[in-house]
């Protein structure tokens, strides 16, 4: 036992000083992106974070038996509402996304990211050990996943049923499937890829091959592109300073405070600013891998890895799209964009995570398995 | 169902522990990887690329409006401006951004107290214009209005205040044909040089002219504003200004006072006064009148004026001294009484006049019966019969070659758009133009500068000059060292013979005794000519009539007589005669290079009489057009096409007297009807 109680040493400081670093630099950012004014996105945001963060931890007081035995039917619940979207929802950006409760617009995809890990891999919990390399282990983890990215792809939201697929497969990845049906199910991917590139909406094609040659239309849908990589290479090393970016402050950078904070940040920071940030990122993944070693249980392995990743997938996702190397997907970037759902998603992985690493410190010495 | 091949290892409990942990590696791994990538990828935009992203950023950021430069001035022989710049507040419209045409223009007119033409003016312009051509709305504003409009900016959207300069021609209209004007530039203009000073507000571009000629030696280097502003074009901040470099000045051989003495003493006539330097053909003063002035071209004319301008039947918007051809009439002798003893004439030889000359059935009526007259007196009393005699013996083709000599049917290498160079007719000449043979009736015609002979006054004034110094002269307009000409090879007692004729028509027993200079020890040589513009008929003698059917008046002349330096050229159109209305002319303008006191004492006079210098009476025309317009609108539903020209005319003595309707068979003298002749036209 140490001087310090135990309550302080249970709490998670590491990780929370690693989010309030990068959700203080994104609301710096945002104080920046509105001209120098805390109103409209600053303030907001930062009153979010602090509230996602007492939802974190007090999430990671739930027992993780909770979670496990809530997989499945919060992945019903999730599912329902995406297909109630899909015959009421609201539309916005030419997709079909959102309910309406009057109070909140709501956004049943965002919570299929982390619900898709929690259900695959309560899934792969009960399997029976001797199970995984038979058949059975892998039709229903891909119905699972199946299921919510079409209904998510037809809305049509590219980039959340991407996020979804690969947070499903990273699961039945690590659950340990035979590694060449990944590498087989690539080769076949790559093959198709052109087939199903036929089947998109327009906007999504323009999309894709404006990200192929985005100077081919600097002043139409290859704007964003060209704008954002304008910034980002315009801030060099040390950036243009705090308040001194002119690509946002003078509206050429589109969605500056959302999707593209990221170039807003990095014409003000320069390449230091990135660094940082990215740094910040990797020791959060760093964190959450981790978490996800020392676990004892299998579901709590597979959850917490799966929910790292989620979260990973978001921030390269964000970070290809606003550097050019990805075609523009609408994926926020966590913390840093203005936005209460992405932050709302990954505060709800990041105390999941925390939860399992207080299980870990709990029951140190028992190994079990919850399924 | 099984996978038989996948049942091979068997698998457990701790197997699979290790595989997660080995996998999960991988990814952390992966993700590490990623994230270095990511950061790579940033390190190649940011720092590799970042001069052409920064270089990007600005381009976005800051927004270059190009300052129109200042043209470059264009000065008299002794460095007095013809034209020069003077700073203007301006208002334009961005036809693309605005919003609301009749509500923007509403507004402005009450704020910069514009007259209905003008909103007229700005709406036919706003529809014509190609969206990206600013529309003047007005200049030279007041700072007061300039400032009245710039505060209501954010309610005017379109509407652009600028402050610039405009082009301002001091003497105004009497240097109008000479100068030019300019203007904005035409789509056509821009389509061809591609430069976006073009399509800059304020800037203009010679359009006629000195300015036309010169335009890219007068168009200065635009200066540069640089405003930063935001994506939706709203300027946030003015940044550095980079000024503009004014163009070259051009110095003319004119001189500026003896231009606008010429033009105002000109006066309410329509014609032209070209006054050379008879030594080097430097041109002293080339006067066209009425004209337009160019200042007010330069503010963009309104469709009124325009109207008024080119519905004028004295053609204020031709140059007369270069564009206009007349029959010489009388003042051709002087170079036929050269061709003449070029083919041998002896000048003493006497030719008996009674009062014409009879070819065959036909009598060419002669202005007098002179008697007895050799080559002097014929000069001195123009008398046609001593002409058609002699011409008749040398025929036309030495005539026609002396002519040539002279500068007639030539044209002048000069710096001007177009330059009409008339008809100096020969038997080829004839037989390619009409097919038909010379015949002796057309020589006679032509010994007295009537038939097909046609010529421009600057033509006249240089053979004044030429037989004035016996120098090849070539005029000249824009200053230089200049040697004095070489001679021309004809014999020197040849010109003294012409000269002491022209010398008698002015100073002796002559066509011009009342022109005489004034000037003690200068005396002036010239020769008188009045050309027919229509069929004689009856006892209409072209000296009464409709203004448009009386004669012209000529005068060529050359001072002094001593020692001669200047050559001059006047024509007054429908002047009835050259003793009558263009020797007056030439010998006040003659008064001027050698008294000027005098001169402007007498032009002062003569303007009292006429109404003012030529700007009031410009005005007043113009008031007078106007008002006869609103009494056309107001009162009578058309046909509106018959007022103006009375209104125009107003101004102008007009006549009454219907002439009568020709009589072919009364003709004794032919003449071609009209002094403007297609075939000797550029």
């Amino acid at each position: 036992m140490s001087i310090v109680p135990e309550p302080l040493t249970q709490f998670p400081w590491r990780v929370l000083a690693i989010l309030v670093a990068i959700a203080g630099f994104g609301t710096l950012v945002l104080y920046s992106a509105a001209t120098g004014s805390l109103t409209p996105w600053a303030l907001n945001q930062g009153v979010r974070f602090v509230i996602f963060s007492g939802m974190a931890l007090v999430l990671s007081l739930i027992p993780l038996e909770t979670f496990a035995r809530l997989a499945f039917p919060a992945y019903v619940v999730v599912l329902g509402a995406l297909i109630i979207v899909e015959f009421i929802g609201g539309v916005a950006g030419g997709s079909q996304r959102w309910i309406n409760l009057g109070f909140m617009q709501l956004q049943p995809s965002e919570f299929m990211k982390p619900v898709i890990v929690l259900a695959v891999a309560r899934f792969y919990a009960l399997l029976p050990v001797g199970e995984i390399r038979r058949w059975s282990a892998i039709w229903p983890a891909l119905v699972l996943i199946g299921v919510p990215w079409a209904l998510v792809l037809i809305q049509p939201d590219l980039g959340t049923a991407t996020m979804i697929a690969a947070g499903g497969v990273t699961v039945m990845f690590l659950a340990g499937l035979p590694l060449r049906l990944f590498v087989g199910s690539g080769l076949t991917l790559a093959a198709i890829i052109p087939i199903a590139f036929s089947f998109l909406h327009d906007y999504q094609k323009n999309r894709v091959l404006i990200f192929l040659d985005p100077e081919s239309d600097p002043l139409g849908a290859g704007y964003h592109i060209s704008q954002s990589k304008i910034a980002i290479g315009s801030g060099g090393i040390w950036g243009k300073g705090f308040l001194k970016g002119t690509q946002s402050h003078l509206d050429y950078l589109p969605e500056g405070h959302t999707d593209f904070v990221f170039a807003t940040m990095a014409e003000e920071w320069g390449l230091m600013g990135g660094v940082f940030l990215i740094g910040a990122f990797l020791l959060l993944f760093r964190w959450g891998i981790g978490v996800s070693l020392h676990a004892h249980d299998k579901y709590a392995r597979l959850v917490a890895a799966g929910l790292t990743t989620t979260i990973f997938f978001y921030v390269a996702i964000n970070l290809m799209m606003v550097m050019g190397l990805a075609p523009v997907v609408g994926i926020p970037l966590p913390f840093m964009s203005y936005g209460g759902s992405s932050m709302l998603t990954v505060m709800l992985c990041i105390g999941i995570i925390m939860a399992i690493e207080r299980s870990i410190r709990r029951n140190g010495q028992r190994r079990g398995n919850w399924g | 169902m099984k996978l038989p091949k996948l049942k091979r290892k068997t698998v457990n409990e701790a197997a699979l522990s290790f595989t997660f942990t080995r996998r999960a590696m991988v990814l952390g791994g992966l993700q590490a990887g990623i994230g270095a990538m990511l950061i790579g990828r940033m390190a190649w935009i940011s720092v590799a690329e970042n001069e052409k992203y920064n270089l990007l950023s600005e381009s976005n950021r800051v927004n270059l409006t190009l300052i129109p430069p200042r043209r470059g001035w264009i000065l008299d022989r002794n460095g007095r401006p013809l034209a020069n710049n003077r700073t203007d507040f301006r208002v334009d419209l961005i036809p693309e951004r605005v919003t609301d045409p009749e509500g923007t223009i509403a507004k402005l007119t009450k704020l910069l107290t514009l007259t209905p033409e003008d909103g007229e003016r700005i709406r036919t312009e706003l529809e014509k214009s190609a969206g990206f051509r600013p529309v003047q709305v007005a200049e030279k504003l007041t700072y007061d209005q300039f400032a009245a409009v710039s505060v209501r900016l954010p309610d005017l959207p379109g509407v652009a205040p600028s402050q610039g300069f405009s082009r301002y021609y001091p003497t105004g209209a009497t240097v109008g044909h000479l100068l030019g004007y300019v203007g904005a530039a035409s789509a056509k203009d821009y389509e061809e040089r591609k430069d976006p000073l073009l399509i800059t507000p304020g800037f203009k571009v010679g359009k006629e002219g000195l300015e036309k000629w010169f335009d890219l030696q007068l168009t200065g280097k635009p200066g540069a504003k640089r405003v930063e502003v935001t994506a939706r074009g709203k300027i946030v901040r003015e940044l550095t200004t980079r000024p503009d470099a004014p163009g070259n000045p051009i110095t003319l051989t004119i001189d500026g006072g003896l231009q606008d003495y010429a033009g105002r003493r000109l006066g309410a006539e329509s014609g032209s006064c070209i006054v050379l330097d008879c030594l080097t053909g430097e041109i002293l003063c080339m006067a066209s009148m009425p004209a337009y002035d160019p200042n007010n071209f330069s503010d963009g004319i309104s469709h009124d004026e325009w109207n008024m301008l080119s519905s004028d039947e004295r053609h204020p918007l031709i140059n007369k001294s270069l564009n206009a051809l007349y029959p010489p009439g009388s003042t051709f002798k002087p170079m036929v009484a050269m061709a003449l003893q070029s083919a041998g004439i002896n000048p003493k030889e006497r030719v008996h006049c009674p009062g014409g000359y009879r070819l065959g059935n036909r009598f060419f009526r002669c202005l007098g019966r002179h008697g007895s007259v050799d080559m002097h007196r014929a000069i001195a009393k123009s008398c046609n019969t001593y002409f058609y005699t002699m011409g008749n013996r040398v025929g036309i083709d030495v005539i026609a070659q002396m002519g040539h000599a002279m500068g007639f049917g030539e044209k002048f290498d000069l710096p001007v758009t177009s330059q009409s160079y008339g008809t100096m007719p020969d038997t080829a000449w004839k037989m390619r133009r009409y097919d038909q043979k010379w015949t002796a009736s057309d020589t006679l015609n032509a010994s007295i500068g009537q038939g097909y002979v046609v010529v421009n006054p600057l033509q006249l004034a240089v053979m004044a000059g030429r037989i004035a110094s016996g120098r090849n002269i070539q005029p000249r307009l824009v200053k230089g060292r200049y040697p004095e000409a070489p001679f021309m090879p004809f014999p020197k007692e040849h010109f003294d013979t012409v000269r002491a004729g022209m010398w008698e028509v002015v100073n002796g027993d002559g066509t011009a005794g009342r022109s005489r200079l004034d000037v003690p020890g200068i005396q002036m040589g010239g020769k008188t000519g009045t050309a027919q513009v229509r069929k004689i008929a009856g006892s209409q003698r072209g000296q009464s009539g409709e203004w448009k059917y009386r004669d012209h008046g000529l005068f060529v002349c050359f001072a002094p007589t001593s020692n001669p330096r200047y050559a001059a050229s006047v024509v007054i159109e429908h002047g009835m005669g050259g003793s009558r209305a263009a020797a007056p002319v030439a010998k006040d303008v003659l008064t001027y290079l050698f008294d000027p006191a005098k001169a402007m004492e007498r032009l002062t006079e003569l303007e009292k009489g006429w109404g003012g210098p030529p700007a009031e009476r410009m005005a007043r025309q113009m008031a007078a057009y106007r008002l006869a317009k609103a009494i056309e609108k107001g009162k009578a539903p058309p046909p509106a096409t018959s007022a103006p020209t009375e209104a125009t005319n107003s101004a102008a003595a007009s006549n009454a007297a219907i002439p009568p309707p020709a009589n072919p068979a009364a003709e004794i003298e032919a003449s071609p009807p009209a002094h403007r002749r297609p075939e000797g036209g550029r």
